[in-house]
């Protein structure tokens, strides 16, 4: 009845669905009108020209760590650390964006580039004890996360700043702010960055697609002992993989530090966007296509969100629960598949 | 007459394809009953469907001339059907009685009374002969003995009537002749046994009736003591089959592989070949026979770069090819057909044309400037396709939807492409019917009369005796004999791969 590829459209609209339905039951027990909820979060996330333009702005690094992730994933690597890479990413672009003068777009481009090489590195730690020594990438990774959180409060205290909780904000030589687009949107804090969250996604599917490389990497992913039989090298691919894939995640933060907010913060906790970046994949079935899909929807439903409380009454707790469920769908998608399944076989 | 077990006139659709198509089987008590047929002719589906896993379309089933109706597996356990299947189902770390006893454990007071278990299981081997230890983990016994630990598994439940799935794929020849003994034992007793195989030899050794599958179609039952292989196997195809691979004499030129000394250790670090010497001249097939796990596996990693040696030398046409990278080894001329194909000879999700570009895809014209030209690949694979008749409904299906021996015709046609100086063929007919086994007997000695050097290693002494010109025996990691192929016979050999030296030197 459907094909692979139908399926992998199908099962994460049907997912989706099946998680705003639980969601408005939800909404019904606990008293509340999942109509004007849902209404809410349309008009908070497309209502007016700056609710769309602060849309735009949290998709642009749902984009990019999405694209992280799903980048390992398809060298078979699972990426837990996108979260640490997203904040040496985002500490990187801000010290060459507030440190150095430089010429404009020459500016922003270097912030830009020194942002993804401190994703790489974060990723490349754990790709070399997983390629030379067989350590798990999901244990180094997920410790990589806490170094790199404790490292930039540190750097940022001690090192950007004389003991201040964030530094200044860098050069408008390094920013990509769009000042047009902002009062095009009421003065949003939309920026150039989903510029390069699309390219980027484009650059993914080419690289993964088109190139010699990129057929190495999906090879190994997909079967490292027949890769090595064909005479791939196994670790090198693991160690490249993880390498693209942490530049990715560390150009996500570069977005919020030149884009969003124009400088890095002392933070107690993580940013979420890295781990948000693991549901945006898994919901985009690992394609570049369907990354930018899904953090479209995630990037909705986040700033959608904001507006549901105001507007319909309805606690910021549920909204949280609602995205829960949805990943929670997603996740299940093979029982989704096995009704399809059963019923296509019923009917015959 | 009395039968054990009817099945009458099966017939089980899929989308698409009539899986079993009017099939009768008929097995009476005490009685061993082949069923025969090709990968894919519907043996499977056809045991699913006894076992309650498939709902026929059309057709009955009767159990001791009852009529019943099979809903699911735990039905057919209560009704005396018992399955070991190919793959066997057991937890390794349990011991061979928490195995059988598992999902239906004698308990005392709450926890599992294992000491009477253990007593009822060896109670059980002994009674047939088993020679099983219940107390032993699964991980520390043999396959075989493993096997019998799936036979007694099915006993302990009380099944009357056992269904073997290819039983005697994992075994050595030993271990099928005591599997033989076993199965007769078995009938002694009373039990009746249906044998799922494609292998001949073994149904005209212990089989009493055979009942033939082909294409989903029930061909007929014969009694196997009024045929012989040669009608079974055309039965089975639908064409006359011959067995013995035609073959001129072996033109041998000069020594192309040549493994002096070879030394090579395995993950744990256990010595498996041990100072091995054999060379391979070019335009001669030599076939390594010998007992799964004498450092046959070791050695062919050994050559083509999947492990590092030791110590020792390997040339190949005089330039040393010991301890390169794959990658450099297949450069310098060698292809290899490996052991476990799903394993390591294919990118199962990928499709089957990229497939034929594992080793190739990043040279000209595949590749340029880092950018892969996909319509140059597909075509190349196009041609292969046919040339080597690849049955794929096209170049961009993927690896896994195709069957066994296509699979492996894939796997040929990408190594045999490459023109090599030296084809290393693993098992390449495992699991394979007679169809795709003659196909790939016939390119390997193809491929010696264009003057390449093949290495047949196998562990079936029927392929080893057909295509070699020269068998070399190994051992416990060394080569103790090479023996001519019309000069020896599976007895002698078998005795050889046990290591029992014959009287007479053989030639190096």
């Amino acid at each position: 009845m459907f094909s692979n590829r139908t399926f992998n459209i199908v099962v994460p609209i049907v997912s989706v669905l099946l998680g705003l339905l639980a969601g408005a039951v939800i909404m019904v027990s606990f008293g509340y009108n999942p109509v004007a909820g849902y209404a809410a979060m349309w008009n908070g996330a497309f209502g007016d020209a700056y609710f769309l333009g602060e849309t735009v702005r949290q998709v642009t690094p749902y984009i990019l760590s999405g694209l992280a992730v799903a980048f390992a994933m398809r060298a078979g690597l699972l990426n837990i650390g996108v979260e640490g890479q997203v904040i040496v990413g985002w500490l990187a672009a801000v010290w060459i964006g507030s440190s150095f003068g430089m010429p404009p777009v020459v500016h922003v481009l270097v912030a830009l580039l020194a942002a993804a090489v401190a994703g790489g590195i974060w990723g490349f730690v754990p790709g070399l004890l997983k390629a030379k020594l067989g350590v798990h990438e999901v244990i180094v990774t997920i410790m990589m996360n806490y170094i790199a959180l404790y490292l930039s409060n540190s750097v940022i205290r001690g090192v950007l700043t004389d003991g201040e909780d964030r530094t200044g904000n860098v050069a408008e030589t390094a920013s990509l702010a769009a000042p047009w687009l902002r009062e095009l949107t009421f003065y949003s804090r939309i920026h150039y960055g989903f510029i390069v969250a699309l390219v980027m996604a484009f650059t993914m599917w080419f690289l993964l697609n088109k190139t010699t490389r990129g057929f190495e990497l999906r090879a190994v992913g997909s079967n490292p002992f027949a890769s090595e039989y064909a005479g791939m090298k196994v670790g090198r691919n693991i160690i490249i993989a993880m390498v693209i894939s942490g530049g990715f995640a560390g150009l996500a933060g570069a977005m919020e530090g030149l884009g969003t907010f124009q400088y890095a913060s002392v933070s107690s906790g993580f940013t979420n966007i890295g781990f948000d970046g693991i549901a945006v994949a898994l919901l985009g079935a690992n394609t570049a296509i369907g990354v930018i899909l899904a953090a479209i929807l995630f990037g909705t439903l986040k700033i959608g969100a904001l507006n549901m409380p105001t507007e319909a009454g309805v606690p910021t707790e549920l909204v949280d629960i609602v995205i829960a469920l949805i990943i929670l769908f997603v996740a299940s998608g093979y029982i989704i598949r096995w009704v399809f399944l059963k019923f296509s076989k019923e009917g015959k | 007459m009395d039968y054990v077990i009817e099945m009458l006139n099966i017939r089980k659709e899929f989308p698409g394809i009539v899986a079993n198509d009017d099939i009768t089987l008929q097995v009476q008590k005490g009685e061993i009953h082949a069923l025969l047929g090709e990968n894919g002719a519907g043996k499977s589906t056809l045991m699913n469907v006894l076992f309650g896993l498939y709902k026929p379309e059309k057709g009955s089933i009767r159990i001791q001339g009852e009529e019943v109706n099979v809903e699911d597996p735990n039905v057919a356990n209560a009704l005396g059907i018992g399955m070991v299947h190919q793959h066997f189902m057991l937890v390794d770390t349990f011991t061979v009685t928490e195995n059988i006893v598992l999902g239906s454990e004698p308990n005392k007071a709450g926890t599992v009374d294992i000491k009477r278990a253990e007593k009822e299981v060896q109670a059980l081997s002994e009674r047939y002969g088993l020679n099983v230890d219940a107390t032993a983990k699964i991980r520390d016994i043999s396959v075989g003995m493993q096997q019998r630990a799936e036979i007694l598994k099915t006993l302990y439940r009380g099944a009357e009537i056992l269904i073997l799935d290819e039983p005697t794929a994992v075994l050595t020849p030993q271990e099928i002749k005591e599997l033989t003994q076993i199965m007769r034992d078995l009938v002694n007793e009373g039990k009746s046994i249906i044998l799922i195989t494609h292998k001949l030899k073994e149904i005209m050794q212990v089989c009493d009736k055979c009942t033939i599958i082909r294409k989903g179609k029930g061909i007929g039952t014969v009694d196997v003591k009024d045929t012989n292989a040669t009608e079974l196997a055309s039965l089975m195809v639908g064409r006359e089959v011959t067995f013995k691979t035609d073959k001129t004499k072996a033109t041998p030129g000069e020594n192309a592989l040549d493994i002096k000394n070879l030394k090579v250790k395995d993950s744990r670090g256990v010595e498996m070949v041990k100072d091995l010497n054999l060379h391979v001249r070019q335009g001669e097939i030599v076939g390594v026979a010998g007992v799964d796990g004498n450092g046959q596996t070791e050695l062919v990693e050994a050559l083509t770069g999947l492990k590092k040696s030791s110590a020792g030398e390997i040339t190949l046409n005089n330039r040393s090819i010991y301890n390169l990278e794959p990658r450099k080894v297949t450069e310098a001329g060698v292809a290899h057909i490996p052991q476990d194909r799903h394993k390591h000879g294919l990118l199962l999700d990928f499709p089957i044309g990229e497939n034929m570009v594992m080793q190739s895809y990043y040279l000209e014209p595949n590749s340029k400037r880092g950018i892969l030209n996909f319509k140059n690949i597909y075509k190349k694979a196009k041609s292969l396709i046919e040339e080597y008749d690849v049955r794929t409904p096209d170049e961009y299906t993927k690896a896994r939807s195709l069957s066994g021996g296509n699979q492996q015709k894939a796997i040929i046609a990408r190594e045999v492409d490459r023109s090599p100086d030296l084809l290393i063929a693993s098992q390449p007919t495992r699991g394979l019917d007679v169809g795709a086994i003659e196909f790939i007997h016939n390119k390997l000695i193809e491929e010696r009369d264009k003057g390449r050097a093949v290495l047949l290693v196998s562990f079936e002494l029927d392929e080893i005796l057909n295509v070699s010109d020269r068998i070399a025996v190994m051992f416990d990691g060394k080569i103790i004999e090479e023996v001519k192929p019309e000069e020896t016979d599976e007895q002698e050999l078998g005795l050889l791969m046990a290591g029992r030296k014959s009287e007479k030197q053989g030639e190096a």
